[in-house]
């Protein structure tokens, strides 16, 4: 709490002490009692008589202050002062609670994404110097503690540590870094110092872009915030002229009737004509939906996008990077009259000299270093693959067509992937099949995606065909495009998007490197891992910040479950609402129950937005 | 077109803040003016050759509506 709070808390203590006062001790002379009332009254609602007055002057009623001004000095003046003091009581008291409620999810917020950096140590004629952040340029050399946030995007130069990246990406396991590096800033350094060689600008960090989406978040605003805002500038009008004719009409029509019972209902209506509480708790949701999202490695750029991912039916994602790896590996050897690593070892050293993606993950694979004063009269045959003679032996390493140009018999695989066929000495020796691995994590995405009600999960990809459908078949989805230039997948994403139902959302999650168009043409567009890639966060409406394509489905179920308190909230508030006006207005209720209808609702609706930051 | 970001103070309720929002959404030299209640900020898009004329504008407006409410640039 602030000091305005505890100020505001003090009051509304003092208030309160002598209401109680004047309830128990019956003094012999009403006037005493009503004298405390009114004390009490203006100890805890002077402000908001004062800005009542200021606001008639300026000609702008239907305000709230001058809303419960009016409402508490009539019922005064019928009185009624027990009503009167309490009306204007329980106001403090719920909009003290308000502002208790938006200060802690600002906060909680916040502290989710404390990840601004301070300052930044920097070297400049061989002496550290402390530094604002935005003042090191880049190329400059930075050191940063054990403990320390890094400030700064660069690549490591001396040291090695363990990152702790929990604040950017949710992920509780640290990342061992070492020389060379990319390190990106908001990570904390675990455990040695590291010297590191800015490559970005503070503006241009990563920590920079991070805090700007999120505190751009809250300014798109979703339908429901919107709706809220329209309903509230109308409903208060109408439930003040409403007032009016309760109060005017009735007394002329009916006879033996008196003016301050219809008086009374009146006032009752202006207490409950506040829209405030239905007002803060949409956007306190929303803002709680985006910070639970944030705390999970999830950036959404808008409340809009919030809700929208709520009526999520079709999800359609990239292949490579998105739910495979994007990395070609060694996954099989089938060696014949060798062993696996000899097969590796021959086929390895034959590519040597290679700087093809295939002979890269082979010279992994086989993992240890490679005599090239073993390996003679190399011969690249184009598009088929590599003759060498290695360590005396000559060795055949390629595709089909090389085993056909030699004349080898082989037995040809039916593996999905990229296979090398290898012939040592003119003998079908094995093969090795290269493919590029699923993310385990791919699987446990289309469970949740299926769990969450995704209607359709379809593959888009440019790479072959049989492959693809492997991936699809393995991954269980609906459907898979192969073989697609980047205009065929924006055509296609276009023909998509016109298959979902009317209200029905399509999602399109990528890698980032080539979608950029499809991510700003899909209702949703997620970028993936994409903390490096300018475009890809540009264009993209949610930004992932792991590869873990999981979080979109996760981050569907912290919105499924904002829209469900969103839709509670202005269910709940208006029918309590209406639901007293009518009994007001036929003099069922109590002036009490409209102080619950407003004060005790926008509690309630507050608490319940507030069960979204503790969603796992 | 830029895009500014200013810091509200003394916002005190998210109906005043809609309420604002819409009037300031009137003036004409600017595009996109948002006030997020949450966060406290006020957003806008203009050409930068009217930044001053749209501030004069905005305060204008904010005196009007809300005569305890300042902004200040981040």
């Amino acid at each position: 709490m602030n000091s305005k709070m505890n100020k505001q808390l003090i009051r509304i203590i003092l208030s309160l002490f002598l209401v109680i006062i004047s309830f128990l001790i019956k003094f012999d002379n009403q006037i005493y009692n009503n004298v405390l009332f009114i004390i009490s009254y203006l100890i805890v609602g002077y402000d908001i008589v004062l800005k009542a007055i200021r606001n008639i002057i300026k000609g702008k009623v239907f305000d709230e202050n001058f809303l419960m001004t009016i409402a508490t000095i009539g019922a005064f003046c019928i009185k009624e002062f027990p009503e009167a003091c309490a009306v204007m009581l329980f106001y403090q008291v719920g909009e003290l609670f308000q502002d208790y409620a938006v200060d802690k999810s600002r906060k909680s917020v916040s502290a989710l994404m404390d990840i601004r950096p301070d300052y930044a140590n920097v070297y400049r004629d061989d002496e550290i110097e402390r530094v604002d952040p935005d003042e090191v340029n880049i190329g400059e050399i930075i050191l940063v503690k054990p403990g320390e946030k890094i400030p700064l995007d660069g690549i490591v130069v001396e040291g090695k540590s363990m990152l702790n990246t929990q604040a950017l990406t949710g992920e509780s396991v640290p990342r061992s870094i070492n020389v060379n590096d990319e390190v990106l800033s908001g990570c904390i350094n675990n455990d040695s110092i590291l010297k590191i060689r800015v490559t970005r600008e503070f503006g241009e960090s990563t920590v920079s872009k991070i805090l700007d989406l999120v505190e751009n978040a809250s300014s798109r605003k979703s339908k429901s915030e919107n709706f809220i805002s329209k309903f509230a500038r109308y409903y208060t009008p109408i439930v003040v002229i409403l007032a009016f004719l309760l109060a005017v009409i009735p007394p002329l029509i009916i006879k033996e009737t008196s003016f301050s019972e219809w008086l009374y209902r009146a006032l009752s209506f202006l207490v409950v004509s506040c829209p405030c509480a239905l007002v803060i708790s949409i956007p306190l949701s929303f803002f709680g939906g985006i910070g639970a999202a944030s705390k999970i490695g999830v950036l959404i750029k808008g409340s809009n996008y919030l809700e929208a991912l709520s009526d999520t039916e079709i999800v359609v994602c990239d292949k490579t990077g998105t739910l495979t790896e994007g990395i070609f590996k060694v996954q099989e050897i089938d060696a014949i009259g060798y062993s696996d690593n000899e097969l590796l070892k021959y086929a390895s050293y034959a590519e040597n000299f290679s700087n093809h993606p295939i002979s890269i993950s082979l010279k992994q694979a086989y993992g240890k270093d490679i005599n090239e004063k073993l390996v003679t009269k190399i011969e690249e045959i184009s598009g088929k693959g590599i003759k060498a003679k290695v360590d005396g032996k000559n060795v055949l390493a390629g595709n089909e067509k090389l085993m056909r140009e030699y004349n080898i018999k082989f037995t040809k695989s039916e593996k999905v992937g990229t296979i090398i066929y290898v012939a040592i000495d003119n003998k079908f020796s094995g093969t090795i099949l290269i493919s590029d691995k699923i993310k385990e994590d791919a699987y446990k995405t289309v469970k949740l995606l299926k769990d969450n009600n995704v209607k359709k999960i379809i593959m888009l990809t440019g790479d072959r065909k049989n492959i693809s459908e492997d991936v699809a078949k393995e991954l269980n989805l609906d459907e898979c495009y192969s073989e697609l230039l980047p205009t065929d997948k924006v055509t296609l994403t276009e023909k998509l998007m016109t298959q979902k139902s009317p209200k029905g959302k399509l999602v399109f999650i990528g890698d980032g490197i080539n979608d950029a168009p499809v991510l700003a043409l899909a209702d949703i567009g997620v970028a993936m891992g994409a903390l490096g890639s300018d475009a890809a966060v540009e264009a993209a409406d949610i930004v992932i910040m792991t590869d873990e394509p999981s979080k979109v489905a996760n981050s569907i179920k912290i919105s499924k479950k904002t829209m469900r308190i969103v839709k509670q909230n202005i269910i709940f508030a208006i029918t309590v609402k209406v639901g007293v006006l009518i009994l007001s207005a036929f003099g069922i209720a109590t002036m009490w129950a409209a102080v619950f209808a407003d004060v005790g609702v926008s509690v309630l609706a507050i608490i319940n937005a507030l069960r979204i930051l503790k969603i796992k | 077109m830029s895009k500014y970001k200013f810091k509200i103070k003394n916002l005190d309720c998210a109906n005043c803040a809609n309420a604002l929002e819409r009037a300031l959404q009137k003036i004409d030299i600017i595009e996109n003016i948002s006030i997020s209640f949450m966060t406290q900020k006020l957003t806008f898009e203009c050409l930068e050759e009217n930044k001053e004329q749209a501030l004069e504008k905005i305060r204008k407006i904010i005196k009007k509506e809300e005569p305890d409410v300042t902004i200040e640039e981040v």
